[in-house]
């Protein structure tokens, strides 16, 4: 087995696994530990401008990974954007997003270190190895985006990256599409399957409980006694 | 007409002592863990005073409670909806640690320790944070007594409210007692603010609790609660609050702050009240009617009409006889004499305070009056701006009127009580002035004064039908601890592995749980 098949084809299909039963696993055996464990209480200044920088810069980021990677380029071509429209677009929407989220992520960083005597009962180990993961996933997604796109020539990856990351899901993963991409964006698709990984048994779950029936329900919750006391096992995470 | 129970809780602040025993069994029952050391669901103020956390009646900081809007409708006053869903990330109304107090322990060790010597060894205090030495520079309970209170006491926002000028000298001043607890509101505002829809009110009782299995940590709830009675546990990341001691009271028992509060100042009961009426009298526009709207909420249950209403929508027999002989009832809405903690806030607390007639008395005096001739009080009662604007500040949203009406009914029942034992007879002047019978303030007097314990506290328990919903829940409790990954080294909560900086150089709870987790 090649290393290629190794890295863009069996390592994707382990860290896949891996995310979907360790979510599984977490949520129905530890709903009492399912939450963002905030620290704001603890120290927030370091926090104020921060966390809203590198939530809503992430935010940004997922989305442009989720055009650039899941719509094809057909698809945004019968739209009407042509190529070099598409690539404009993502590469000033990407570098904003993306300059914003780590910069937002650098100073959450550096809050941990500055405020580590406040901080340190409630900084653990696995979130030491997600800002590890993220810092390295980010910096090399950035370099992608800079050194490539915008210094280099530009690189059409959604003709390669994007049809291989298709093809992982229809369990054929075409695996010399991504080996023959540049090295940065090989690095960075697999640090990120590392990140995607790891992701269940952190804090990051906190992504699925974004609370949008907020906007819906009513303001006051009642409950008959017994009710709904029970862990939460049958509702879905985004509920 | 939705009839529905709520537990209530009034104080008779009179006979508040202020010895905090409320506070350290409350304590020792529900926070004494890790990543509460700093948290007193129950707490004891000196007022005047800025509290616990700092200045926490300072809305215009905190943003806490509701609000009317420019079309009188009911919001959050931390803002709309999908607002407030953009403030998750960094909450700017949250209260940081620093405006509780840093919780610390002491290095016993070095009592131990320490080398036979000429002085005896003494405790340092550390941090519980950070593990460091720690000068200990404010706390929960600083300006007892009005201690550090030359400092702080001007900064009380009551006194910015009453526009007055604090007098600390021995002679001028006053104080007097604030226990502090969640009132288990009827609108509750934390409960509004949750995003995740973790916090609810108990349908059976009105207890607010928080769903520890759905909460996420998204502590909106601590800076909707005008009160700031809900309050984060920074190791599992999770918001706790006062649970009224519902496994107690689900078995006909007082709260814990209510059994072993040493002067017996508090009251439990049940009353009715209509849910349909709750939003209307929340929204009503002058604040000074909040407290006359949230009385036309409660249902009177020796009323047929409400009794068989009841029955019918399913309230036990038993509940209603309790709703009957509430003290609650009674001191609120019978005799009117309690009123709750910051109408204004319009939350519909349920709990609520009898506000102390001490502080007039001892004008009374000072101003060369008979403090036990009801003539002279009322004088007085007038004549002091303060403590009369300042009490009217906490619990009536600055009316005046009401709070002196009630301070004079008090006074009514001394000197009627007097005039009865001692001289046999009845000033029926004074019971004219306060527009009460002989026979009510009697039957104050003994709610008051005599206070058994089977009058201060009427707790009907909880059905034996729905007992086994109930003990599912006990056992769904248990499970969860057993077997959810919230333990020391798992990926939940408790997996908080120190990292850097020395470790805490004491035994104390977070030693014992860890060998126990392990
Ligand atoms: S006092 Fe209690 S019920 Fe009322 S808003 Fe605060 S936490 Fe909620
Ligand atoms: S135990 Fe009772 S008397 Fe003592 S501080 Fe608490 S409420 Fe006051």
């Amino acid at each position: 087995m090649s290393t290629s098949v190794l890295v863009f084809a069996v390592w994707p299909y382990i860290a896949l696994t891996v995310f979907v039963v360790g979510h599984v696993w977490r949520w129905r055996r530890d709903q009492a530990g399912w939450t963002s464990r905030t620290s704001q209480l603890l120290e927030p200044r370091g926090l104020r401008l921060a966390s809203p920088l590198f939530h809503f810069g992430a935010l940004a980021v997922v989305g442009g990974h989720a055009l650039g990677l899941v719509v094809p380029a057909r698809v945004t071509a019968a739209l009407g954007l042509t190529e070099h429209g598409y690539h404009v677009m993502a590469l000033v929407f990407g570098l904003v997003a993306g300059v914003a989220m780590a910069t937002g992520l650098v100073m959450l960083v550096i809050r941990r270190f500055r405020y580590s005597e406040r901080l340190r009962l409630v900084t653990t180990r696995l979130d030491w190895a997600v800002y590890g993961l993220l810092v390295m996933t980010a910096g090399i997604g950035l370099w992608a985006t800079f050194g490539e796109n915008l210094v280099g020539g530009g690189y059409d990856y959604r003709e390669t990256i994007s049809v291989w990351f298709r093809s992982l899901f229809v369990l054929s993963p075409d695996v010399d599409l991504m080996a023959a991409a540049p090295f940065v964006f090989r690095l960075h698709v697999a640090v990120a399957f590392g990140f995607v990984a790891l992701w269940p048994f952190t804090r990051l779950v906190h992504v699925w409980s974004v609370p949008l029936g907020y906007l819906v329900r009513p303001y006051v919750v009642y409950r008959q006694a017994g009710s709904g006391t029970r862990p939460a096992v049958t509702r879905t995470p985004w509920a | 007409m939705r009839i529905k129970a709520q537990v209530g809780m009034v104080m008779n602040l009179d006979k508040c002592i202020g010895c905090h025993t409320c506070s350290v069994t409350c304590k020792q029952t529900w926070t004494n863990r890790d990543g509460v050391e700093y948290v007193w669901f129950n707490n004891v103020e000196t007022k005047p005073g800025i509290g616990y956390p700092l200045r926490w009646e300072d809305q215009a900081r905190w943003k806490g409670g509701w609000e009317l809007d420019r079309s009188g409708r009911l919001r959050l006053r931390s803002g709309r909806r999908a607002g407030r869903l953009t403030k998750i990330f960094a909450n700017p109304d949250l209260p940081s640690l620093d405006d509780y107090y840093e919780p610390v322990t002491y290095d016993y060790d070095a009592l131990l320790s320490a080398p036979l010597g000429r002085n005896g060894p003494s405790a340092q205090p550390v941090s519980v944070l950070t593990g460091q030495p720690t000068p200990i520079t404010w706390g929960p309970n600083w300006e007892d007594d009005l201690s550090g209170s030359p400092v702080t006491a001007p900064q009380d926002p009551n006194l910015e409210a009453a526009q007055h000028q604090l007098r600390l000298e021995l002679e001028h001043t006053f104080m007097f007692y604030l226990p502090r607890l969640c009132s288990h509101c009827l609108n509750p505002a934390c409960v509004s603010s949750c995003p995740s829809g973790a916090m609810y009110k108990r349908e059976q009782d009105g207890i607010v609790l928080v769903d520890q299995d759905r909460c996420r940590g998204w502590r909106m709830c601590v800076s909707g609660c005008p009160y700031k009675k809900v309050y984060v546990n920074h190791r599992t990341g999770k918001a706790e609050k006062c649970t009224f001691c519902f496994p107690r009271i689900e078995v006909g028992q007082p709260t814990v702050c209510s059994q072993t509060c040493v002067g017996r100042l508090r009251y439990l009961g049940i009353v009715l009240y209509d849910a349909d009426r709750v939003d209307a009298a929340c929204a009503v526009e002058d604040p000074q009617d909040l407290l006359a709207a949230q009385r036309e909420v409660f249902l009177d249950p020796s009323d047929p009409a409400v009794a068989a209403e009841a029955e019918a929508q399913g309230v036990p027999r038993d509940w209603l006889d309790a709703a009957r002989r509430s003290p609650i009832w009674s001191l609120a809405v019978k005799h009117q004499v309690a009123l709750p903690l910051h109408p204004e806030y319009r939350t519909l607390p349920m709990v609520w305070y009898i506000p102390p007639l001490s502080p007039v008395l001892d004008a009374t005096g000072s101003l060369g009056g008979d403090d036990a001739d009801a003539d002279d009080v009322f004088a007085a009662v007038h004549q002091l701006r303060i403590p009369l604007d300042y009490l009217a500040q906490l619990f009536t949203a600055g009316d005046r009127a009401r709070v002196a009406g009630v301070l004079m009914k008090l006074t009514a029942v001394r000197s009627h009580m007097r005039g009865l034992t001692a001289g046999g007879k009845v000033d029926t002047d004074l019971l004219d002035r306060v527009g009460a019978s002989g026979a009510e303030l009697e039957e104050l007097y003994r709610l008051l004064g005599i206070a058994k314990m089977a009058d201060r506290y009427v707790v009907p328990k909880a059905h034996e039908e729905d007992a086994a919903r109930l003990d599912s829940w006990a056992s769904t409790w248990a499970g969860a601890e057993g077997c959810a990954l919230d333990v020391p080294g798992g990926p939940g909560t408790g997996g908080a592995t120190v990292v850097s900086g020395p470790s805490i150089p004491v035994r104390g709870a977070a030693g014992a749980r860890r060998n126990g987790g392990e």
